[in-house]
């Protein structure tokens, strides 16, 4: 080990709290989290966690990026180490010139250290036992009190810190005080020993402005609620569960009746992920807007019914959280990895709509966008989150509404269109020729507009067939259906490198931060990427333009099989070899180190052998 | 899934009901299904109930799994929107449209491969939630669409038309839906009209969840001796404990039951049931009763029909919810969507 002096920063650099789940420290990390924002200093916190609920080693992951950088970076220069369990594995990820900060009470053997890391010991389990008695507030409050340490070695200010304990213990005096007794606690015994701050330091900015700290699974519930969903069915799943418990919060204090205090929505938990998208699927056939969430293994199990949805022309609104699959894969881990699950879900020849939302400002858009597509094109809308946006709290722009907007409910025939002269329903109708048909809530009218909805195969007025052109002409009109929600679908969004450049790159979901910053670090390197972010499947004629501009595209994304290539590929007919894969999947959130390494990895190939070669 | 189209006339004397409907404006296509299947006389039974009940048609909608049964409901009213789901997962899709619009009739048709196999979870969740709803099964012990494999009601001991012999037991669906609180429960015979349209009825005017398991013989391939849901035996150990009349201010429904004690039973919405007591003892408010006299006359062979269990307290599950009276699917974005200023103070308390 090299003498290595101690990583000197200010507002750029990564904490990582190692703790056992089930402590209580998620509470005092985010607050640390929290004021760091309230410097005006931007974060980017991870949790990283298994599928445990107590007992097992869970890990925090801060990251301070006054640049604004919201991609988990890699690499940890300061390690709270309050995990026996994972000590030495977290030891060994401390950068070279990092922070080990750890509990002192109990002396440690030398080799347990590492000699080019600066080692902060402070006696928390003393501290707290010479102050509390109850074992439940002695782990709580050494919480707190590692805060308060850190606080004083980072320089934070402990009046921002103090303010954070106020807003969340409001109305509740004793907790408020015993708290914050408790940051002052760690800080004074900092103050007193230790050399305050350490090389690592945060210092107050501007530069939060007016963005909000939301988790994508909340910002989609309420979108949800935005959109005017009022019949929500799911069943628990990581990492989708939050989803439905912020919808129910969020409809508890949003959607009740003021006068007779009754619910103007519906929530079920469902048995399992067939019931939650068979009363999804019953709803939205009724006229109400219904929507479920749920992870992989969900959508495995929903399969016949988005078939159903597909083939009958029922609109439907799945969230999917993503996690690292297949089977019961990492439930707990990121991924990006059911593109091609839910582009093709289910038997037979179908497609589904599916829009990538990069974070929490655009999950909450995209979930109430999504109700108004599913109505407008009766059909399953996909909103493909993952545990990454889903269940980590991110600095996003403020979620915004337009209070003219109205909700597009489709087509859907009234009594008095029915009873318009000359007016001919058949419900698998192509009126418009947009491929859309015209459909009837049940109970409008007496004797018009009924008709049987089946999976089975059926004529344009929805009578039984087998016959094979009648058929195929439903399933031609199918894909003109899908060819119109390309234009109703959000775009992918292109920006241009500096200079002309041969090269382009497409991501998207939860890859953007770490992509943008990684554009950054190419363009240090020399490296010119045009790039293009696709928002949502079908894919807009800008996708295929855009690689038919460039030499070869890079295609990042967070699987191993290279999905979105894959779907790029055959939906446009691109040639394969022009899309170069760049594939993070290790059930972490990809960084921009990974991005730009593996990018410039294959430009720096490209500069010394000619092309021909590199395609043998 | 028929596609032959049934003729409209019918005779000019045919009796009116009080929206001056006569039956036959309850009747939806020609049904498919072999002659002389027992489904086909349920259909007829729930033609008949409808129409005695001056339901108007296109307020019910009619949903159903996948199988000989599920096709029904393409064969009466041919006016209500009709939903042909997934194999076993009709009370998922019937509980969603419920949630959606609480206004309508829900009439749920399934059969015991959808209901006592496929979607034996889906049965049992739905009737614990209490939805609003008359669940029908059309209970033929067999698959008939595939040709005559058992299904899960098929008795021990009972012998397929290939000569095979069940050695499964069997799912009793009555006695699960009284064990999981259903609110309403009964048995009848296909074969036995003046039972089963009554007991329809009943259920239909029912708050909750009312499920009624007909058993339904299968003429293709449960109609043979050695099975135990052929029209034979079912008739011989058909054991009524009850007949019912469904009082809605009008005629009752039939006369045609046996002499015997009469007790009435007042349900939520004002109608009244008259019940016909066969078996003296018998007590339709006893849900621990009911599921001991089933078992003891299972154990025997017999199969027990009537009005078996039914609480007039029952409620559903939108009064669970607390949903707004008004049907969810007429909210519009005013009454839905919180608007601008909720969000700014959301977005505010996110800093």
């Amino acid at each position: 080990m090299s003498v290595q002096s101690p990583i000197s920063s200010v507002n750029d650099f990564v904490v990582r709290f190692a703790n056992v789940n089930g402590s209580g420290s998620a509470s005092a990390n985010e607050m640390f989290a929290r004021s760091i924002l309230r410097h005006g200093v931007p974060v980017s916190p991870r949790n990283v966690f298994p599928s445990n609920i107590q007992g097992l080693p869970t890990w925090y992951e801060v990251r301070v990026t006054e640049d604004g950088h919201l991609g988990a970076r890699g690499g940890v220069d300061m390690m709270v180490a309050m995990n026996p369990q994972t000590w030495d594995k977290d030891i060994a990820a401390i950068e070279p010139g990092g922070y080990l900060f750890y509990d002192s009470t109990k002396p440690m053997p030398a080799s347990k250290f590492r000699a080019d890391i600066a080692v902060i010991g402070v006696p928390l389990t003393a501290i707290t036992n010479s102050t509390y008695t109850d074992p439940r507030q002695r782990q709580l409050f050494k919480n707190i009190i590692y805060l308060g340490a850190m606080c004083a070695l980072l320089d934070m200010d402990p009046k921002i810190v103090e303010q954070l304990i106020g807003e969340q213990y409001k109305g509740k005096e004793k907790l408020l005080s015993s708290n914050i007794h408790a940051l002052h606690l760690g800080r004074d015994w900092a103050l007193q020993n230790l050399k305050c701050p350490i090389g690592l330091r945060v210092r107050k900015a501007d530069k939060v402005g007016d963005r909000i700290f939301i988790e994508g699974n909340s910002a989609a519930a309420l979108g949800a609620v935005y959109g005017g969903a009022t019949v929500c069915a799911w069943y628990p799943i990581t990492p989708s569960s939050s989803v439905a418990d912020a919808f129910t919060s969020h409809c508890k204090k949003l959607r009740h009746d003021p006068v007779t205090g009754k619910a103007k929505y519906a929530i079920v938990q469902g048995e399992d992920e067939l019931a939650s998208i068979g009363i999804v699927i019953g709803a939205s056939w009724n006229g109400a807007r219904a929507f479920t969430a749920t992870s992989g293994p969900g959508i495995s199990l929903m399969t016949e019914f988005i078939g159903l949805s597909y083939f009958a022309e029922i609109p439907a609104v799945i969230m999917n959280v993503q996690r690292a699959g297949p089977s019961t894969g990492m439930p707990t881990r990121t991924q990006q990895c059911d593109i091609i699950a839910c582009a093709y879900a289910s038997h037979g020849d179908t497609k589904h709509v599916l829009l990538f939302p990069e974070d929490p400002a655009e999950a909450f858009e995209f979930a109430a966008q999504a109700f108004d597509l599913a109505e407008r094109l009766q059909t399953t809308i996909f909103l493909m989150l993952d545990l990454d946006i889903g269940m980590n709290h991110r600095l996003s722009r403020p979620l915004k509404w337009d209070d003219a907007r109205q909700y597009d409910r489709g087509k859907v025939m009234t009594s008095e269109m029915l009873d318009e002269p000359g007016r001919d329903f058949g419900r698998y109708l192509d009126v418009d020729g947009d491929g859309i048909p015209y459909r009837t809530y049940p109970g409008t009218h007496p004797t018009k507009g009924s008709f049987f909805t089946r999976g089975t195969s059926r004529n344009r007025y929805a009578i039984y067939s087998e016959e094979g052109p009648v058929y195929a002409d439903n399933m031609q009109r199918l894909v003109r259906k899908f060819e119109t929600a390309q234009d109703m679908v959000p775009r992918p969004l292109q920006a241009n490198a500096a200079r002309p450049t041969k090269y382009g790159v497409i991501y998207f979901g939860s890859t953007a931060p770490a992509m943008d910053e990684a554009i950054g670090i190419l363009e240090s390197r020399g490296h010119q990427l045009d790039r293009l972010r696709i928002r949502a499947f079908p894919f807009h004629s800008s996708v295929a333009s855009f690689i038919a501009d460039h030499d070869f595209v890079y295609v990042v994304e967070q699987n191993r099989d290279a999905q979105l290539r894959s779907l790029i590929v055959n939906e446009n007919g691109i040639d394969p070899v022009r899309l170069i894969p760049i594939l993070h999947y290790d059930g972490t959130p990809i960084t921009a180190r990974f991005i730009a390494g593996a990018i410039a990895d294959h430009q720096d190939q490209l500069k010394v052998t000619p092309l021909r070669k590199v395609k043998s | 899934m028929t596609y032959i189209a049934k003729p409209k006339f019918h005779h000019p004397g045919l009796p009116k009901n009080d929206l001056g409907f006569t039956h036959r404006d309850y009747e939806g296509k020609i049904s498919t299904l072999c002659a002389g299947c027992g489904h086909d006389s349920i259909t007829a039974s729930i033609i008949e109930a409808c129409f005695e009940l001056s339901i108007e048609p296109h307020r019910v909608a009619k949903i159903s799994g996948i199988g000989c049964s599920s096709k029904t409901p393409d064969y009466f009213l041919g006016n209500s929107h009709g939903f042909n789901s997934v194999h076993g997962r009709m009370p998922s899709v019937l509980t969603g449209a419920n949630l959606a619009n609480r206004d309508l009739i829900y009439l749920g048709v399934s059969g015991d491969g959808d209901s006592a196999s496929i979607g034996f979870g889906q049965f049992a969740h739905s009737i614990r939630r209490g939805v609003n709803m008359t669940y029908i099964v059309e209970n033929n012990g067999v698959y008939g669409l595939t040709k005559g494999q058992f299904s899960a009601t098929a008795d021990r001991g009972s012998k397929s038309k290939k000569g095979l012999i069940n050695s499964d037991s069997p799912v009793d669906l009555v006695a699960i839906a009284l064990q999981l609180g259903a609110s309403f429960v009964a048995r009848s015979f296909s074969g036995d009209k003046s039972q089963l349209v009554p007991l329809i009825a009943a259920a239909i005017q029912h708050k909750g969840a009312a499920f009624i398991d007909v058993i339904s013989p299968c003429v293709a391939f449960n109609n043979h001796a050695g099975s135990t849901k052929s029209f034979d035996y079912v008739r011989e150990h058909n054991d009524a404990v009850n007949r019912l009349d469904v009082i809605t201010g009008r005629e009752p429904i039939t006369v045609e039951y046996a002499p015997g004690a009469v007790q009435l039973v007042d349900q939520h919405d004002g109608t009244r049931i008259a019940l016909r007591k066969i078996d003296a003892d018998y007590d339709p408010h006893d849900r621990v009763g009911a599921m001991s006299f089933l078992q003891k006359h299972a154990a025997k062979g017999q199969i027990v029909t009537g009005l078996l269990y039914v609480d007039p307290e029952s409620d559903d599950l939108h009064s669970h919810l607390d949903t707004v009276e008004a049907p969810l699917n007429t909210l519009q974005a005013k009454d839905l969507c919180p608007g601008t200023a909720a969000l700014d103070k959301i977005n505010a308390s996110l800093r």
